[in-house]
């Protein structure tokens, strides 16, 4: 924005941020550890890995032994592997669907709220129309008519959440809206894009963020419900959902290695929603943050 | 009404220390404040905001806001109960029943989905002092008491089919349902008109003596619990600055601070008289506006002209159209007859359709400032958007312009520019208001009841500061206001505003002089006066012209 406030970035502002993750409850740095171990270990499952992604090493359903940590699927495939890499590919993807169901819904969301009348109207009732249909079926009746590619799965289920966001957005930006400061900005003449990101964004980025940890971990779930019923993200990609289907009937002889992928998916949900709780306090209770 | 004690007071605190939890650390509300109160004695309390006052008034009722702790060594007693060790229980049969609250907002405090009857009986069956059969006729004998318009019905409306100072004033009967020994009146005619203020004054005042209750005053306003007390105890910063009889305070403050209280009526602005021959800066022609699914419209033939360099005060209750007048002219509301002419050329009715420099040329002060500057932003941004929209400026140009306009407003701009608003008091972020409306170089500024949030002391420096820039960049000033001390100091010219109409317009000197116009006269009368005897006149005064009329009918 201009020279001085460049120099805040600075010393004195990562020692502030470094400061209030010191004062973050337990549960908070829990969560902090696991996503970043999940980060790290997506940006590196190549590396970290013993085997290829897809790559046959050995015996179908091989038990846990020396050279497979976690045994083998029900092609021969490494599990340890596949678990890594569907770090990579089921967080992945979630993340990405979940940014782009944010700047959808979001930016919606706030002109409903800015511009209101017929527009409003007509975007509210068709997400209205959206929403009555569950999210599940709906996503399974769309792949089924778009076919299954990783990109259809992306636009698709971003659109339906979007609808939830453009809600929440709206929601929130239309107790900003009648603030006079919009009202000072409107008569100074100001753009709609400027209302949009310097006026109102910044006032609803605490709910939102909030909301964005929580959409994370529904569209996650769902990617991997998804991947469980076999429209989801498709073989031979590695992805913990699929997992859990492809080695489900090991359970029957009372081996837990389905539960792996499964578990993965549990402690990341729990992960973000230890943060989302955290992030939530500090918003409501204190002011100070930037 | 209760037994007769033999004990002198009723309530006696002892050393009252209470500290609020904010940012971190805990610190001092109040320091050690002592008071006592007979039966039937009438306390006020005074300070301006943070002083104390409200957070002492209800710790009298055993009560801390959440955040807030009474230290331990406080002593509150009310008529031999410590409320700082009661229970629970204890203190809540004595609520509502004992003593009872009225708190600054009835709109807030009533609950929107009961009638009015209703909640005014729930605390008499709850704490077993009667029947609900009981409560309402006793709420429509207290209703006519004080003077509702129709005393036996309209306890069975809801809130929001009042007007405010009816609702007000049911409060004070809710208060009195159990008839309790001691009731606190938290500012109860704060966000009250000075018409509407007189009445409630006079409704709390009747039922205080009749009841011989005791009551804890709380306001801000001086020439108020003048009317009202009979002690003052005047606060800062959660200490006890001066307390005396109401009289001989009025009479001779002791302290520097109770003085200065007292002086910030003082200001007052030389009067200019504009060039007749000049054109006006601003004009609006016969100008009606409706708002869409309104009744009837609220603006009608309103005609009054700004030249440059004056202050022209619109005057008038809340419903007057005053607000309203100022959104046709910056053109949020477009009027449905009637033309705003600024500097000779006819503005677009709607602000879409205005140029930038139109935009640019009448900018808009706020009542809160604390809404009207984004929380978000920098002092840097919400001062410096203006400089960049409008005149292109950046880098180096626009930070001298900046600490130049900081310097205009009597802030230090390395101190201020990089903090957030909610590091500002609320006079400050009335200077940034000030501040941003300045940047944009206006020739008119729309004041819409800028002073009326801020503490006296507070809003005389706005007063005096725009005072000043209008002398120095001869700037024209709209000044809405229902406070008329503000427009005594302000004004050059005044509009009086009646439900959208102006009933009357000229210079000061001539509209403040008699002869009034009628209603100017009812509000300049009811606005209240630094002397304890001025509200029994006036009320005298108002039944004898009544009584005439109504011999004369």
């Amino acid at each position: 924005m201009n020279t001085q406030s460049t120099s805040l970035f600075s010393a004195p502002r990562l020692g502030r941020a470094l400061r209030i993750l010191g004062e973050a409850p337990l549960s908070a740095k829990f969560g902090l550890l696991v996503i970043a171990t999940y980060i790290f270990v997506a940006l590196f499952a190549p590396w970290i890995s013993p085997f290829g992604e897809s790559e046959i090493v050995g015996k179908k359903f091989l038990p846990w032994n020396d050279q497979f940590l976690l045994g083998t699927d029900h092609l021969g495939r490494d599990m340890l592997t596949r678990v890594l890499y569907g770090a990579r590919n089921t967080v992945g993807i979630a993340l990405l669907t979940t940014i782009l169901a944010f700047l959808l819904g979001g930016i919606l969301g706030i002109l409903a709220a800015i511009l209101g009348g017929w527009l409003d109207q007509l975007m509210s009732r068709i997400v209205d129309v959206f929403m009555a249909i569950p999210a599940l079926i709906f996503a399974m009746l769309l792949l089924s008519i778009f076919g299954t590619s990783i990109l259809n799965l992306i636009v698709i289920m971003s659109v339906i959440d979007a609808t939830r966001i453009y809600r929440i957005a709206r929601a929130v930006s239309l107790n900003v809206v009648v603030m006079d400061y919009i009202e000072a900005a409107r008569l100074r003449g100001e753009k709609l894009a400027w209302i949009t990101v310097q006026e109102i964004l910044p006032n609803i980025s605490a709910p939102l963020a909030a909301e964005f940890g929580l959409r994370f971990c529904f569209v996650f779930l769902t990617i991997s419900a998804l991947s469980f019923l076999g429209l989801g993200i498709q073989p031979p990609i590695a992805d913990w959902g699929s997992m859990v289907r492809q080695t489900a009937i090991l359970i029957t002889y009372g081996d837990y290695t389905p539960l792996i992928p499964a578990f993965a998916i549990a402690l990341l949900t729990v992960a973000v929603n230890f943060i989302i709780d955290w992030f939530l306090h500090k918003s409501s209770g204190l002011k100070d943050e930037v | 009404m209760k037994s007769d004690s033999d004990k002198p007071c009723l309530l006696e605190i002892d050393n009252l220390y209470i500290e609020g939890f904010s940012e971190g650390i805990w610190h001092e509300i109040v320091n050690g404040v002592s008071l006592s109160l007979d039966r039937g004695e009438v306390l006020g309390l005074i300070g301006e905001s943070g002083a104390g006052k409200s957070t002492i008034g209800i710790a009298a009722m055993g009560y801390c806001k959440a955040g807030c702790k009474i230290l331990p060594g406080s002593s509150i007693q009310f008529d031999g109960i410590e409320l700082t060790t009661a229970s629970e229980d204890e203190k809540r049969r004595l609520r509502g029943a004992r003593i009872a609250y009225v708190a600054q907002s009835a709109a807030a405090a009533f609950n929107p989905a009961h009638k009015l009857i209703d909640q005014f009986s729930e605390s008499v069956v709850q704490h077993g002092v009667g029947s609900r059969e009981q409560a309402y006729a006793d709420a429509k004998e207290l209703y006519s008491k004080i003077k509702m318009p129709e005393p036996d019905t309209i306890g069975f409306r809801y809130p929001h089919q009042v007007s405010g100072g009816q609702l007000q004033r049911a409060m004070t009967a809710m208060a009195l349902s159990c008839r309790p020994d001691l009731i606190i009146f938290d500012e109860p005619t704060t966000a009250l008109d000075v018409t509407t203020q007189i009445e409630v004054l006079a409704t709390i005042r009747d039922i205080v003596e009749d009841f011989n209750t005791a009551a804890i005053y709380i306001s801000h306003d001086l020439a108020v619990v003048a009317q009202m007390a009979d002690r003052i105890m005047v606060l800062r910063y959660g200490n006890l600055v001066e307390e005396a009889q109401t009289r001989a305070m009025l009479a001779n403050p002791r302290e520097d601070y109770t003085k200065s209280l007292w002086a910030v009526r003082t200001f007052k602005k030389t009067v200019s008289h504009h060039d007749p021959s000049s054109d006006p800066l601003i004009r609006i022609n016969n100008v009606c506006a409706t708002y869409p699914k309104a009744p009837k419209p609220v603006l009608t033939d309103v005609d009054f002209e700004i030249y440059r360099g004056e202050t022209v005060a619109i005057v008038g209750e809340s419903g007057s159209g005053k607000s309203t007048a100022a959104r046709v002219i910056t053109g949020l509301l477009p009027p449905t007859q009637g033309t705003v002419v600024f500097e000779g050329d006819e503005l677009p009715p709607d602000y879409h359709n205005r140029s930038t420099s139109e935009l640019q040329k009448i900018q808009m002060i706020y009542q809160m400032a604390d809404t009207a500057i984004n929380p978000r932003h920098k002092i840097r941004k919400i001062v410096g958007r203006p400089l960049s929209f409008y005149l292109n400026m950046d880098g180096d140009e626009r930070n001298r312009r900046l600490n130049e306009l900081m310097e205009m407003i009597e802030m230090d701009p390395k101190q201020f520019l990089d903090r957030y608003p909610e590091e500002l008091s609320g006079g400050q972020k009335q200077r940034i208001c000030i501040a941003r409306a300045l940047a944009a170089n206006p020739s008119f500024i729309i004041c819409d009841e800028i002073t009326s949030a801020l503490d006296q002391l507070v809003a005389e420096g706005i007063l005096r500061l725009l005072d000043r820039l209008q002398k120095e960049l001869s700037l024209a000033y709209m000044f809405i206001t229902h406070d008329l001390a503000t427009v005594r100091a302000i004004a050059d010219r005044i509009v009086v505003m009646l439900e959208g109409r102006i009933v009357e317009q000229g210079f000061k000197t001539e509209v403040l002089e008699p002869p009034h116009h009628e209603y100017t006269e009812l509000l300049l009368s009811s606005v209240p006066e630094m002397n304890p005897d001025w509200m029994d006149n006036i009320m005298a005064q108002r039944s004898e012209q009544k009584g005439l009329q109504a011999a004369g009918n």
